[in-house]
């Protein structure tokens, strides 16, 4: 592994990282003033070379979802998704509690480039240290006139609104956020239209992930070449991973798209091993919605094409949490299914139902009263919901199908085991399904 | 969040029961109008400014804010219900979240909350008997790094063992962070007009898009 700047965490860890001053000290806003010079289409143009794909999970290159809009549009919208509740991802909160002025000036690049004049950074509500960081940044941004009316002098306006959720998963999706942002409960809408044609208030709407457009100035000042030259041909671009559980130094750490789950866990510059010298069984490498990995699959490299061969569903939010042998691996299983049955929003029967019937099954086999079929029957109702068979309206059952999916089939013999080991064996406690 | 029992013998509250949002709460919600193109877009943040100032969202409140934000009281309800955030039902001066997600599991997270619910003899969104704490889970709180974590009002604490949680408990200032505030966001009636225009700030302020787009749609 050759050696590497942070780039989107550079600032972390800088004394009065979160003052405008120190930012602009430390070449911050320069972006934006090139920007604001060059046409709303050569930013488009410039991201689009640069090929930066969304952070948020699904990897959908941001250029080409801003070339979407219509081009007759009157108004247009941007919202920053700052939903963050994939477990275990944090990349987010570090972005905003260090270094909030790198996420408002990608805000005010995006807002240029798509030609929005109010911008909606949603923030779910527990973050309650990044509210008031970000919050001040915005103060101070429009204090100094970088945003508001003619921004840096310039003829473009554009509004910073933060907004904040009141706790709800489902409202990370796209669609969801909008619909929260308009006051109603965060289910997501039926596609298409897609936001970029038909979005919040009707209107066309841009949504990007928090760490998405913290690229934004970076392309902007380096180019797109730059951009293009990190990490391997199809993953290319600074990212952040997040690691958490029972290694010795859990974090968020940023390196470019060439590293693979075993450094990510053993290199001291990052994981720094695990602790008390355990062994791995267990990972979910991108957050808990793209699946799990078992020990022997640790080679497998944090870029958008790789996991895919591992039967994940991609890198999802590039945050990993380890687990080490001494889990029982039912306790993981009702842990992943419990948080699907209680996320779902409700709209569509198939995730509604088949989220909660996977949660009673999880339950059931780590209370200790599972049976042999209940394997086969949870991955039976993990197959049967979802947008890639067709039956609902978002991913979020597409998100829960791989997880329960992968640590059936990666872990069927311990499950297995100790079921027949039963029913001396008590694990756990019963939760309730409904609060 | 949670099922809402209703008499239907008798009004949820009294008809000529005198309002209960005050004038300044009322204010607190206006000053988000100029920056949505809906009044409906306003509910989340004035459902936050209520709930901050009388601790839950009554039924009368959900009344009073259908009536300011021109939308019917059973629109608020059904975005009030589907938010884990908002108590219906009174709760303690600060809230406990807890968090259960796999991270938090793996490194005792089940523990931590056992210790909280048998130290305040609470259940799920239960409230002590002082009324002090409310307690309740959340399937992740994006703090995995500080496993097991534990939020109580706005303060995050970190990497809690179930033996330090008398002692955290029993800390005047555990749910206050020490990050500054700012005006634009809550305060706005005694703010003046700042140097580049009123971010979202009242009827006066001339902001680009969203009240150009009210005008729009109150027009269609």
């Amino acid at each position: 592994m050759a050696n590497y700047e942070p780039i989107l965490l550079r600032n972390r860890g800088v004394e009065g990282s979160r003052t405008l001053g120190v930012y602009e000290l430390r070449g911050g806003y320069q972006a934006v003033r090139k920007a604001l010079k060059m046409t709303p289409e050569e930013v488009v143009e410039e991201v689009k070379k640069a090929n930066l794909r969304g952070r948020g999970g699904a990897g959908f290159p941001a250029g080409m979802k801003w070339s979407f809009l219509p081009k007759d549009r009157k108004t247009t919208y941007l919202c920053v998704n700052g939903d963050e509740s994939e477990p275990p991802t944090f990349s987010n909160r570090v972005l905003m509690e260090h270094d909030p002025h790198q996420l408002i000036e990608g805000v005010i690049i995006a807002a240029y480039a798509v030609q929005a004049q109010v911008a909606y950074i949603y923030l779910r509500v527990e973050f309650h240290e990044p509210f008031h960081v970000l919050q001040r940044a915005v103060d101070e941004a429009y204090a100094k006139g970088y945003l508001g009316r003619k921004v840096f002098g310039s003829d473009f306006n554009v509004e910073v609104y933060l907004h904040r959720g009141a706790g709800a998963y489902v409202c990370g999706e796209e669609t969801g956020l909008i619909e929260s942002l308009e006051g109603k409960r965060g289910w997501p809408r039926i596609k298409p239209p897609f936001p970029a044609i038909e979005g919040l208030f009707r209107k066309p709407t841009i949504v990007n992930n928090v760490e998405t457009l913290c690229n934004v100035p970076h392309i902007i000042e380096r180019g797109a070449a730059w951009f293009t030259s990190v990490g391997p041909s199809h993953s290319t671009g600074p990212k952040l991973f997040c690691i958490s559980g029972p290694v010795n130094k859990p974090g968020c750490y940023e390196w470019s798209m060439d590293l693979s789950v075993q450094e990510l866990i053993e290199d001291p510059r990052f994981g720094g091993g695990m602790r008390d010298g355990k062994k791995v069984k267990c990972v979910l490498p991108g957050g808990i919605s793209m699946g799990a990995l078992c020990a022997s699959e640790l080679h497998m490299k944090m870029d958008f094409e790789d996991p895919r061969k591992f039967g994940l569903l991609g890198l999802g939010t590039a945050a990993a949490v380890v687990l080490d042998e001494s889990i029982d691996i039912r306790i993981v299983l009702r842990n992943l299914a419990r948080f699907y049955a209680m996320e779902s929003c409700g709209q569509c029967t198939q995730c509604r139902e088949g989220t909660s019937w996977m949660h009673k099954i999880a339950d059931r086999i780590a209370r200790g009263a599972g049976r042999l079929e209940d394997l086969d029957l949870i991955l039976q109702t993990a197959r049967n919901m979802g947008m890639m068979p067709g039956l609902s309206i978002c991913g979020l059952p597409d998100g829960a199908t791989y997880p329960i999916e992968t640590v059936v089939k990666k872990f069927r013999g311990e499950l297995e085991e100790r079921i027949r080991a039963q029913p001396r064996e008590e694990v756990g406690q019963t939760l309730a399904v409904v609060n | 969040m949670a099922w809402i029992p209703l008499d239907r013998n008798k009004p949820a509250f009294p008809k000529d029961a005198p309002p209960i949002l005050t004038e300044a709460v009322r204010e607190k919600i206006r000053f988000f109008f100029s920056r949505y193109a809906t009044r409906r877009a306003v509910l989340l943040p004035a459902l936050h400014v209520v709930q901050d100032a009388l601790g839950h969202v009554s039924m009368q409140a959900m009344t009073e804010i259908a009536e300011l934000l021109e939308i019917h009281p059973s629109e608020v309800m059904d975005t009030v219900s589907f938010y884990t955030h908002f108590w219906t039902h009174p709760k303690g001066k600060k809230v406990i979240v807890a968090c259960r997600s796999i991270s938090c599991e793996a490194l005792g997270g089940q523990k931590v909350i056992d210790a909280v619910k048998q130290h305040l003899h609470v259940r799920e969104h239960g409230t002590t008997a002082d009324g002090t704490y409310s307690f309740m889970t959340e399937e992740c709180l994006a703090g995995c790094d500080h496993a097991p974590c534990l939020l109580i009002g706005e303060r995050m604490h970190k990497q809690v063992k179930p033996e330090d949680v008398p002692k955290l408990l029993a800390d005047a200032g555990n749910d206050r962070i020490a990050a500054p505030r700012s005006d634009l966001f809550d305060a706005p009636a005694a703010k003046g007009g700042a140097s580049n225009g009123r971010p979202g700030g009242g009827s006066s302020a001339e902001t680009v898009g969203a009240t150009s787009d009210i005008r729009e749609m109150r027009e269609a």
